[in-house]
């Protein structure tokens, strides 16, 4: 009967380790063990299915992370109502949840990062690609500007606030600028 | 524009009149496109007041586009459940969208070759939907209704991302490229499978006649792809077109000549069967039909029964669904054994 290497009670736990091409062989009881350089960490514990499968969503999904907290300012989307019922909800989540998003979005399209294909022509402006981010990004404070302003009408409207909301329309419409279509 | 939806109920969309490229194998073509507006909510997070001005804002868009020289819009809102139920057996709405609640709508044009949901999961949901292998058309066609509504609309563009849509999956390009097969042979023969394996390996998603979450009925199997991100419309279009859909007629024909070679008087017994019940029957289920219809249709593709027209059998599928029956009977019927017989053995 072999001895705990460390404390010389009965050995219970028994590794086998290749180390640089030399085998070693160690002896260890169960408390030894337990606490023995972090190798097994719980000799009777075994984790339930359910658990693993849980742990392996989580460190998928990218939770806990920074963004888990955070909420949308412009709709009230939080990471936690996404992992609900897999929807968004508006388009600004996709630039706040955007780390936790990327391994989700990669998975389900085969490993894929970045947009290949169509292109607004409100944003490409002819020139692909390059031009749209700059577009873009030059418009994302205008597209902020209309949500908080459309949010407000909603607001205004259900409240029957008639004043407020007649003036929160004319500055959705300048805001809008003349060069839509439909503004004629 | 004096184009009511009772209009359509007495005959199949041009996607069912069984023309097209492999219309044999290929009952259709369908492209989507996902789109939402910019500065507004996902469906998800719209309140009532937003959800309508959304709808009047694509509405309105949709009907200044001229898209097509005759569109239908219809309010879904305010529509009944027997024209909803009968939009979803046209596949020009689906099936949540039929259920839903609040403003939503669907623009109809080109012969039911165009629709547009208003207020789906996205905030527009175009399609196109094509009878046999026409991708490429449905494609450009696609392509030119979103430029034309784009001089409307600001749709939600992201530069790394692509168009936004309500779920990631969709996001990218926003297209589902969906075709429709009718494989009764590989049912027959019990090679489905091996079609089923082999999508799932192109990471394509197979699913049953009314898209997600449906059941494959009659031998019926929309294939699509999964992935629109990374890929251009074309590139996606393309590897269907060239690739993937000959591939599985070339399956189905291969069982087609096994059957006839291997199997010839099982075969004639399984359609002359199911056309004698239905030129016979009384009372029979929608999905009885459908079942049954199937094999009539591999019987007349395949030559063994020559006095059918294969229109007719095609346009059947459409007209014996449930709500059809009611519109063409104008009367709602209780039953579910409602009867779809091909009258007079003519067909």
């Amino acid at each position: 009967m072999n001895k705990c290497d460390k404390c010389s009670k009965q050995a219970t736990v028994h590794l086998t380790e290749i180390q640089n091409g030399k085998t070693v062989i160690r002896h260890l009881c169960e408390q030894c063990a337990a606490q023995g350089d972090g190798l097994i960490s719980k000799p009777h514990g075994h984790t339930p299915i359910n658990q693993l499968l849980a742990d392996f969503v989580n460190l998928h999904s990218g939770l806990p992370t920074k963004e888990g907290n955070a909420t949308c300012e412009h709709c009230g989307m939080t990471w936690g109502d996404f992992r609900k019922d897999g929807l968004l909800g508006c388009e600004h989540d996709y630039e706040l949840f955007e780390r936790d998003l990327t391994p989700l979005v990669q998975r389900a399209h085969e490993n894929a990062t970045h947009h290949v294909g169509k292109v607004p022509r409100r944003a490409s402006g002819g020139a692909g690609a390059a031009a749209a981010a700059a577009a873009s990004s030059g418009a994302a404070r205008k597209v902020a500007e209309l949500t908080r302003l459309r949010k407000d009408l909603a607001r205004a409207v259900e409240a029957e606030d008639y004043e407020r909301a007649a003036k929160l329309r004319d500055q959705i419409k300048d805001a809008e600028g003349p060069t839509r279509a439909d503004a004629k | 524009m004096n184009w009511k939806l009772n209009d359509l109920t007495t005959h199949a969309g041009e996607w069912l009149r069984g023309g097209g490229p492999m219309s044999d194998v290929v009952i259709s073509s369908r492209v989507r496109l996902a789109r939402n507006i910019s500065g507004y909510p996902f469906l998800t997070k719209c309140n009532r007041h937003e959800r309508q001005t959304l709808e009047s804002k694509a509405r309105h868009a949709i009907l200044s586009s001229q898209l097509s020289p005759r569109l239908l819009y219809v309010d879904l809102e305010q529509a009944g459940e027997l024209d909803r139920q009968f939009l979803v057996e046209r596949h020009l709405i689906s099936r949540p969208h039929k259920d839903a609640e609040g403003a939503r709508g669907v623009a109809i044009g080109e012969n039911e070759t165009i629709s547009i949901m208003v207020n789906e999961e996205d905030h527009l949901r175009l399609q196109v939907l094509r009878s046999g292998l026409q991708l490429e058309e449905a494609w450009e066609q696609i392509n030119a209704i979103d430029d034309k509504l784009e001089a409307f609309l600001d749709f939600s563009f992201h530069p790394r991302f692509g168009y936004l849509t309500a779920c990631p999956t969709n996001v990218g390009t926003g297209i589902r490229v969906s075709v429709m097969v009718h494989l009764p042979a590989l049912k027959l023969t019990g090679e489905i499978e091996k079609v089923f394996r082999a999508a799932r390996d192109l990471h394509l998603a197979v699913r049953g006649l009314y898209g997600e979450g449906t059941e494959a009925t009659g031998d019926f199997y929309q294939i699509s792809n999964q992935a629109t991100l990374g890929k251009s419309e074309e590139e996606i279009v393309t590897e269907f077109r060239r690739q993937v859909i000959p591939k599985i007629v070339e399956y189905e024909h291969q069982a087609r000549k096994q059957l006839l070679n291997d199997r010839t008087v099982a075969l004639d017994d399984t359609v002359c069967r199911a056309l004698g019940i239905l030129r016979s029957a009384r009372l029979i289920k929608s999905e009885e039909t459908l079942f049954l219809l199937s094999h009539l249709r591999l019987g007349v593709n395949m030559g063994r029964v020559k006095d059918v027209d294969i229109n007719k059998v095609n346009e059947l599928f459409l007209l014996t669904r449930s709500a059809h029956l009611q519109k063409i009977a104008g009367r709602k019927m209780e039953s579910d054994a409602r009867r779809g017989r091909i009258s007079s053995g003519r067909a």
